[in-house]
C-alpha cells in the first residue's frame, strides 16, 4: 500500500497538461488566500485576546472602500476562473475533426467496446498514442459514466441517447477506466483498463485476433438479417429512403424542418420510426425495432450506414428521391470529394 | 413568604410543568426546540454510525466487512438521514425554534400549535424512513438518480421517498412559522436593520425552504408513480427522460445545500461579535449576502450536470452563476474575519468553533471554485474531491456552527454552564479529526477515486486509511459534548441571565427563560444592532 502511493495522478493525454496547469494555478491562488485568512484569524485571536473581563473591542461598524474592494476583487478573479474553465471545457467537449471513432455500450456492470475495424472488447480499450479518439457511448440500462483519470476526461453514459467524449493519449501505458456514476450493486466493479499503444503496436493489435470483419460489414449483415434491405434497397424508388450518402447530411422532414442524420437520428428511427419522417415519405411504413435490435447492433448498423458512400457516378443526395427544391440547395454541403472518404467523414456535434 | 417569592421567580419553561405529556403536548417554542434537539441528535448518531461502518469498510481495497450491496445501502442511508433528518432541520429546528421568538422579543412563534405539528410530522417522516431502513434499506444514493431508482433498484425506494416527502411538510411549516414570526411579532422599536443577522439568515433560509421543498415533493411523487404504476416520466424504456429527473432534483437540492449552511452562517454571525465584543462588521453586507445566496442559489442547479450531457451553453450559464453565488459567501468570510480585528477576543468554546468554522468553510468554499470551473469539474466531478468539498461545508461548516451555537446558547437553554476545559478540548478534537478525515479525500478525488465505490484499486488505500483514522477521532469529538452537556444539565454551575455579556434580546431574559420569555415585552431603544456601547454599565459591574 505504500509502494504505489502517489499524490498526483498520471498525466497521459493532450488535455491533462492544460487541466493540470489550471488546477495548479487555482491551487496556488486559493491556498494563498486561505493561508492569509487563517494567519489573520490566528493573529487577531492572539493579538486581541481579551485582557480584562470587562473589556470592549473597537466599535467600528463598516468601511465602505474596504468592503467594496473585497467584493469587487474576488468577483473579477472569479470571472477569470470562469473564462479559463470555460475555454478548457470547450476543448474537452469538442472532438477534433480527425478523431477516430470507437463505440462503447455500458451495462450493469461492464463496458462493451466496439472498434470500427471490427475488434470487440470488454472492460478494455486499446487506442493508439498521438491520435484523437472519439468515444460514442450509450447505455443499455441505467446511467453510467466513462472516466479515465489519466486523461482528465469524464462523460455520463445515458440510456436512449448517445453522448461523446474524446481524448488523445500522449504516452503509451495502461490506465484506469472507471464508471463514475453510481449504477447499482457492483458499481465499483465496473472498471477496466485503457491501453494506449504506439501506432505500430496498435496496428499489430488491430491485425491480430482476426475479427470477422469491420463493424460496418457486421452492420451490413444485420441490415439483411433484420430485413432492412427489403425496403431500403438501393434501387428503391418508392416507400423507403435510400440510405446511401445519408450519414451526417441534412434531411428535410415532413414538418418542413431539417435535421442532420446523425447517430441519434438513425437510432431514433429504429425505436420510433414514425417520428421525424423525411419529406416525401409517409409514416406507418417502417416497423418498430425496440427490443429487437440491441444497442451494439444499432451501432453496427450506424457504422454500416456511415460507410455507405454515394452510388458511383451520381451526386444525388440521400434520403429522398423526390427532393423539393429547398432540399436541392442543401446538396452542396457534402460533395463527392468529402464523401469518398466515408470512414472518417467530418462529424460535428 | 420569602420562599414563595423565590419559588415564583424560579419558575421557568423547564420546571413550570412536569411529566412526559407536558413535553409531548407543549406548544412552547423552547420546549419544541428541545424536542427537535433530541430527535436530530438521535438521527445524527444513526447517520454517523453508518458513516463509521463505511469508513471501516474502506480500510481495505476489497470488501472485507460488508458486501457491495450493503455498502451501497450504508452510503444511501447515511445521506438520506444526514441531509433530511439532521442537516436541514438541525439549526432551524433547534436553535431557530428556541431563539427566533426570543431574539425578536416575542412570547412565542406566530403559530405555536403548527409548530408542534411540525415536530410530529417530522417524527412521522423519520419513522417511515427508519421503517424503510429496518425492512432492508435503500441503495439508490440519497440523490435517487433515475432510471436506477425507478426501474432497477430492488430496495425500499418508495418507503424512503415517502419518509422524505412527509418530512418536507414539517420543513415548510417551520419555515412558514419563522417568516410570519419575523414579519409580525418583532418587539416595539425592533426594525429590520436592528435585527441580529441570525434572524436575517434564518429568514432567507426559510424563504428558500418554502420555495424549493415543494419541488422535491413533486419529484418524489413522480418517482413513486413511475416505480409503482410504470408511468413513463424518467425511464427512457417507458418513454421518459432521466436527465429531467436531475434537473428537478437539483433545482431542489442545490438551494437545499444553501439551506444547510445558511443557518450555520446565522450562528457564526452571532458568536463572532459577542466573543469579540465588537459589532458585526459590515452588518448590511452580511445581511444582504444571505438574501443574495438565497436568490442566486436557485440559478446554479445545472452545475451538478456538467458531465451529464447538458449543452455547453447551459453549462456556461450555470458555471457563471456558480461564480456569482461565491461572491456573497466570500463577503461573509471577510466580514467575520474583520469583526475580529481590534476586538476583545475570548477563547471560549463557541468562539473556537466559530474560528474553526471560518477556516473550514473557507476551504470548502475555495474548493467549490474548482468545481464551478467547467474544465476542472470534468476531472473531479463524481470523485472524492466532491465528497471532501461538501463535507467541508456541511460538517466543517454546519456541524461546527451547530456545536458552537449549542455551547453559546447552552447557558440560556439549560441555565447551566458546561465544563469549559473539556469543551475546548473536544472542539480541538473535532477540528483535528475532521481535517484528518476529509483532507485526504481531496487528494483521493484528484487522483481519480470515484464516489460510491465499495472496493477500489490498491493505490488509494493509504489515503483511505488516513481518512478512517480521522473519522474515529472525529467520532470521539462528537460523543464528548453529548456526555458533558447532559452531565451539566444537572451538575453544571448556574449560568445567570447573561454569562457572555451579549447584547441580544434573548440575554435580557432569565436563564432558563420563563414560559413566556419575558416578564415584560421588551422595547428596543438602541439605534443599532449589536449595541455593545449600551452594555458598558453591565460590563463595569463585573
Amino acid at each position: 500500500m505504500i509502494t504505489n502511493f502517489r499524490l498526483w495522478p498520471e498525466s497521459a493525454s493532450s488535455m491533462s497538461g492544460p487541466v493540470d496547469l489550471f488546477f495548479v494555478i487555482m491551487l496556488i491562488l486559493c491556498t494563498a488566500v486561505s493561508v492569509a485568512i487563517a494567519v489573520f484569524l490566528i493573529y487577531c485571536a492572539i493579538h486581541y485576546h481579551r485582557k480584562r473581563e470587562n473589556e470592549l473591542g473597537s466599535q467600528e461598524r463598516y468601511n465602505i472602500p474596504v468592503e467594496a474592494a473585497w467584493t469587487i476583487i474576488p468577483f473579477v478573479l472569479f470571472i477569470g476562473m470562469f473564462i479559463w474553465g470555460a475555454k478548457l471545457y470547450f476543448a474537452i467537449e469538442r472532438p477534433p475533426d480527425n478523431a477516430i471513432t470507437v463505440y462503447a455500450v455500458g451495462k450493469q456492470w461492464m463496458w462493451k467496446i466496439q472498434h470500427p475495424e471490427g475488434q470487440r472488447e470488454i472492460n478494455e480499450l486499446h487506442i493508439p498514442v498521438g491520435r484523437p479518439v472519439k468515444m460514442v457511448m450509450t447505455s443499455e440500462d441505467v446511467i453510467h459514466d466513462f472516466f479515465v483519470p489519466a486523461f482528465r476526461t469524464k462523460q455520463d453514459v445515458l440510456p436512449d441517447r448517445y453522448t461523446t467524449t474524446w481524448f488523445e493519449a500522449t504516452k503509451p501505458g495502461k490506465y484506469h477506466l472507471f464508471c463514475s456514476q453510481y449504477c447499482g450493486t457492483k458499481h465499483s466493479g465496473m472498471i477496466g483498463w485503457v491501453y494506449a499503444m504506439s501506432p505500430a503496436d496498435y496496428q499489430n493489435w488491430l491485425t491480430q485476433g482476426a475479427p470477422e470483419g469491420s463493424l460496418a460489414s457486421t452492420g451490413g449483415k444485420y441490415f439483411h438479417q433484420f430485413g432492412c434491405a427489403n425496403c431500403h434497397h438501393f434501387n428503391s424508388q418508392g416507400r423507403c429512403p435510400d440510405l446511401r450518402n445519408l450519414y451526417m447530411r441534412p434531411v428535410l422532414l415532413t414538418t418542413g424542418k431539417t435535421i442532420i442524420a446523425d447517430d441519434s437520428y438513425i437510432r431514433e428511427k429504429l425505436h420510433n420510426p414514425d417520428a421525424q419522417v423525411p419529406w416525401g415519405f409517409s409514416s406507418g411504413v417502417m416497423p418498430n425495432f425496440t427490443g429487437v435490435v440491441s444497442e451494439e447492433q444499432i451501432l453496427a448498423l450506424i457504422s454500416f450506414i456511415k460507410a455507405l458512400g454515394p452510388q458511383p457516378g451520381t451526386q444525388q443526395p440521400s434520403s429522398s428521391g423526390t427532393a423539393p427544391t429547398e432540399y436541392g440547395t442543401q446538396k452542396g454541403i457534402g460533395g463527392p470529394g468529402v464523401t469518398s472518404n466515408a470512414g472518417s467523414q467530418v462529424e460535428k456535434r | 413568604m420569602i420562599e414563595a417569592v423565590a419559588e415564583k421567580l424560579e419558575k421557568n419553561y423547564l420546571n413550570e410543568k412536569q411529566g412526559l405529556l407536558s413535553w409531548l403536548l407543549s406548544t412552547d417554542h423552547k420546549r419544541i426546540g428541545i424536542l427537535y434537539t433530541f430527535s436530530i441528535t438521535c438521527f445524527f448518531f444513526l447517520g454517523g454510525f453508518f458513516a463509521l461502518l463505511m469508513r471501516l469498510e474502506l480500510l481495505s481495497p476489497r470488501n472485507w466487512l460488508v458486501s457491495a450491496g450493503t455498502y451501497n445501502k450504508l452510503f444511501t442511508m447515511h445521506g438520506i438521514i444526514m441531509v433530511w433528518f439532521f442537516l436541514i432541520p438541525s439549526i432551524p429546528g433547534t436553535l431557530g425554534n428556541f431563539l427566533i421568538p426570543m431574539m425578536v422579543g416575542a412570547k412565542d412563534v406566530a403559530f405555536p400549535k403548527l409548530n408542534l405539528l411540525s415536530w410530529y410530522i417530522f417524527m412521522l417522516g423519520g419513522t417511515v424512513t427508519v421503517y424503510a431502513l429496518i425492512r432492508g434499506g435503500v441503495d439508490t444514493g440519497w440523490t435517487f438518480y433515475t432510471p436506477f431508482s425507478t426501474s432497477y433498484s430492488t430496495t425500499y425506494v418508495v418507503a424512503a421517498a415517502v419518509g422524505v416527502f412527509i418530512a418536507g411538510f414539517s420543513t415548510i411549516l417551520t419555515a412558514l412559522n419563522f417568516v410570519v414570526t419575523i414579519h409580525r411579532m418583532r418587539a416595539p422599536g425592533l426594525t429590520w436593520f436592528k435585527l441580529p443577522v441570525f434572524i436575517w439568515s434564518m429568514y432567507a433560509n426559510s424563504l428558500v425552504l418554502i420555495l424549493n421543498t415543494p419541488v422535491l415533493a413533486i419529484t418524489l411523487v413522480m418517482i413513486a408513480v413511475e416505480r409503482i404504476a410504470k408511468v413513463g416520466i424518467f425511464d427512457p424504456a417507458l418513454g421518459g427522460d432521466p436527465v429531467l429527473f436531475q434537473h428537478m432534483f437539483w433545482f431542489y437540492s442545490h438551494p437545499a445545500v444553501y439551506t444547510m449552511v445558511l443557518p450555520g452562517m446565522a450562528v457564526i454571525s452571532e458568536i463572532i461579535p459577542v466573543f469579540s465584543r465588537k459589532p458585526l462588521f459590515g452588518y448590511k453586507a452580511v445581511a444582504f449576502s444571505s438574501v443574495a445566496i438565497a436568490v442566486l442559489g436557485f440559478l446554479v442547479w445545472g452545475h451538478h450536470m456538467f458531465v451529464a450531457g447538458e449543452s455547453v451553453y447551459s453549462a456556461l450559464t450555470f458555471s457563471f452563476f456558480s461564480y456569482c453565488v461565491a461572491v456573497p459567501s466570500a463577503i461573509k468570510v471577510f466580514n467575520w474575519t474583520a469583526t475580529m480585528h481590534k476586538g476583545s477576543i475570548s477563547w471560549d468554546t463557541p468562539m473556537l468553533y466559530a474560528i474553526g468554522f471560518i477556516g473550514l468553510f473557507t476551504i470548502g468554499g475555495m474548493t467549490g471554485l474548482f468545481l464551478a470551473a467547467l474544465g476542472l469539474d470534468v476531472h473531479v466531478h463524481d470523485t472524492y474531491f466532491v465528497i471532501a468539498h461538501f463535507h467541508y461545508i456541511m460538517v466543517g461548516g454546519t456541524v461546527m456552527a451547530f456545536l458552537g451555537g449549542v455551547h453559546y446558547w447552552w447557558p440560556k437553554i439549560s441555565g447551566k454552564m458546561y465544563p469549559e476545559g473539556l469543551a475546548r478540548l473536544s472542539a480541538l478534537i473535532v477540528f483535528l479529526g475532521f481535517n484528518l478525515t476529509f483532507f485526504p479525500q481531496f487528494v483521493l478525488g484528484f487522483l481519480g477515486m470515484p464516489r460510491r465505490y465499495a472496493a477500489y484499486p490498491e493505490e488509494f488505500q493509504m489515503l483511505h486509511v488516513l481518512s478512517t483514522a480521522g473519522a474515529t477521532i472525529l467520532g470521539v469529538g462528537y460523543v464528548l459534548p453529548l456526555c458533558y452537556l447532559l452531565w451539566s444539565w444537572n451538575h453544571g454551575r448556574d449560568a445567570g441571565p447573561n454569562p457572555w455579556r451579549a447584547p441580544g434580546l434573548e440575554w435580557k431574559s432569565t436563564s432558563p427563560p420563563p414560559t413566556h420569555n419575558f416578564e415584560v415585552t421588551p422595547v428596543v431603544t438602541s439605534k443599532l444592532p449589536y449595541d455593545f456601547e449600551a452594555m458598558k454599565e453591565e460590563l463595569e459591574l463585573v
